[in-house]
């Protein structure tokens, strides 16, 4: 399970992990925006913003397979446009479609990877995040290893129940009921966790595991990240 | 004897129309512990969870001396600790000191303090040596072992077990019995299991139908109730 994984490796420790949330949430807007602002054609820019990436992956000291096959998870999406705008005669375009969002990608997750979720909502919300999207996104995420978990005991169930030989068209009703049965199960489940909660004592906000300090290295980071990205993009 | 639960009256109706609790009398004193034994559907959970506000029917329940209502859930939230039959529902931080710490940093501690206290409930329940791991890497008896330590770290007054020994093995219910023994909150134990309620409990209460059906020691429910398992004929009250 990809989020599970991702949750393991936020939980390491490299000098990218050691670095408060809020000054990795700022290097990550201003590498985003530096990347969805390059021109099409400066494809010097994108090998920058590639190394920029791939320094940041050598510091977080993860699995750079790893790391690099999940940020793939967005190349068939925008692959798809990039086909579409190639076939429409702009190769360039296409080239610099795909590399923006694998790069985007990839930096989102390496942000994701170093850094606990915990950690970073709480940075959201001193930077002044809705609170309402907040606990949004923490309930979600909590939710994920609920559904992925009720998955895996249905799909032991089914399989200790199939046949070898069991017909395909067979199969797909099954699955196609059990989707249906796994919400329920997930919502039933949902609600069990949310009264846990409330039995100690959740009003609404997830307090954090750590209070939020600026040491004088994120500042030092955030400033080399601005100046690196500005310098990149400025260059294009 | 010091009261720290008073319900009189209490009567719940779900809404589908099912009414769950029909009048129900109880009390529990400081330090004493009562199980709390019934058919599947008699309405001892939905009782238990009355006692920290999670549901609110009519009549009246009494927390350490303060009506269960909306203005004073936090307050009794802090003084009754309920642990949930199913483990899995009660562990939902990313690692087991972050779920034992979520009760007291929900309480207003510090993150350091909160930290503190649930590595403090982690080493009571034998769990310290886990911190760092998922929660749901563990094992059952691992799991109700933290869910137990989730709960201690808020201090509460009195500890609300639903189903504890489900999942467990022997052993592990052997280690859980030992380790309540020596808690000294007052406890309510809701469970089928008679060898675990004879052991801990001094008292017990029948729950039949939404109603209390009997009170008395555990033996005597024992025996009113003919409330053991018994799985082969020879072993009927008839043939003996």
């Amino acid at each position: 399970m990809h989020h599970v994984v991702v949750e393991r490796w936020s939980r390491g420790a490299s000098p990218l992990h050691a670095r408060d949330a809020r000054v990795k949430l700022g290097a990550l807007v201003a590498l985003l925006i530096a990347i969805s602002t390059t021109p099409d054609r400066s494809q010097f820019a994108f090998a920058a913003y590639a190394a920029v990436v791939a320094a940041a992956m050598a510091a977080s000291r993860l699995p750079l397979a790893g790391l690099v096959r999940r940020g793939a998870l967005v190349l068939p999406f925008s692959a798809t446009f990039a086909l579409i705008t190639w076939w429409s005669g702009e190769p360039t375009r296409a080239l610099a479609l795909a590399e923006k969002s694998f790069l985007s990608g990839l930096s989102a997750l390496l942000l994701v990877a170093t850094t606990p979720l915990t950690q970073l909502l709480a940075g959201l919300e001193t930077l002044g995040a809705p609170r309402i999207l907040i606990l949004v996104v923490q309930f979600l995420y909590r939710y994920l290893f609920v559904i992925s978990e009720q998955a895996q005991h249905m799909r032991l169930a089914a399989q200790s129940r199939h046949s070898a030989g069991a017909a395909q068209r067979r199969r797909f009703t099954a699955s196609a009921g059990a989707i249906g049965v796994l919400f329920a199960r997930s919502w039933e489940r949902a609600d069990g966790i949310y009264r846990a909660m409330l039995a100690r004592g959740f009003s609404g906000r997830f307090a954090p595991s750590v209070r939020p300090h600026l040491h004088a290295a994120d500042v030092v980071f955030l400033a080399a990240a601005l100046v690196v990205c500005a310098g990149i993009r400025l260059a294009a | 004897m010091n009261r720290v639960i008073e319900v009189r009256g209490l009567r719940y109706r779900y809404p589908d129309g099912t009414q769950a609790l029909d009048g129900i009398d109880f009390h529990l004193d400081a330090g004493e512990c009562v199980a709390l034994f019934g058919s599947n559907g008699s309405g001892k959970t939905t009782f238990v969870l009355h006692l920290n506000g999670l549901l609110e029917g009519e009549g009246s329940v009494e927390v350490c001396g303060l009506p269960v209502r909306r203005g004073a859930l936090d307050q009794i939230r802090a003084k009754v600790g309920l642990v949930f039959q199913d483990s899995d529902e009660q562990l939902f931080m990313p690692t087991v000191l972050e779920d034992v710490a979520f009760g007291p940093a929900n309480l207003g501690l510090d993150p350091a303090a909160a930290a503190g206290r649930a590595l403090k409930m982690l080493e009571q329940v034998g769990m310290a040596g886990a911190i760092h791991k998922a929660p749901y890497h563990l094992s059952a008896g691992e799991k109700r072992r933290v869910a137990i330590a989730g709960v201690l770290a808020m201090q509460p007054e009195i500890l609300v077990f639903d189903e504890p020994t489900t999942f467990l093995d022997p052993p592990g219910q052997r280690e859980l019995a030992k380790l309540l023994a020596g808690l000294p909150q007052a406890k309510l134990l809701v469970t089928h299991d008679v060898e675990f309620a004879r052991a801990l409990a001094s008292r017990a209460v029948f729950f039949d139908h939404g109603k209390v059906a009997g009170e008395g020691t555990v033996d005597e429910i024992i025996r009113r109730f003919d409330w053991v398992p018994r799985f082969r004929e020879s072993e009927s009250p008839d043939r003996r």
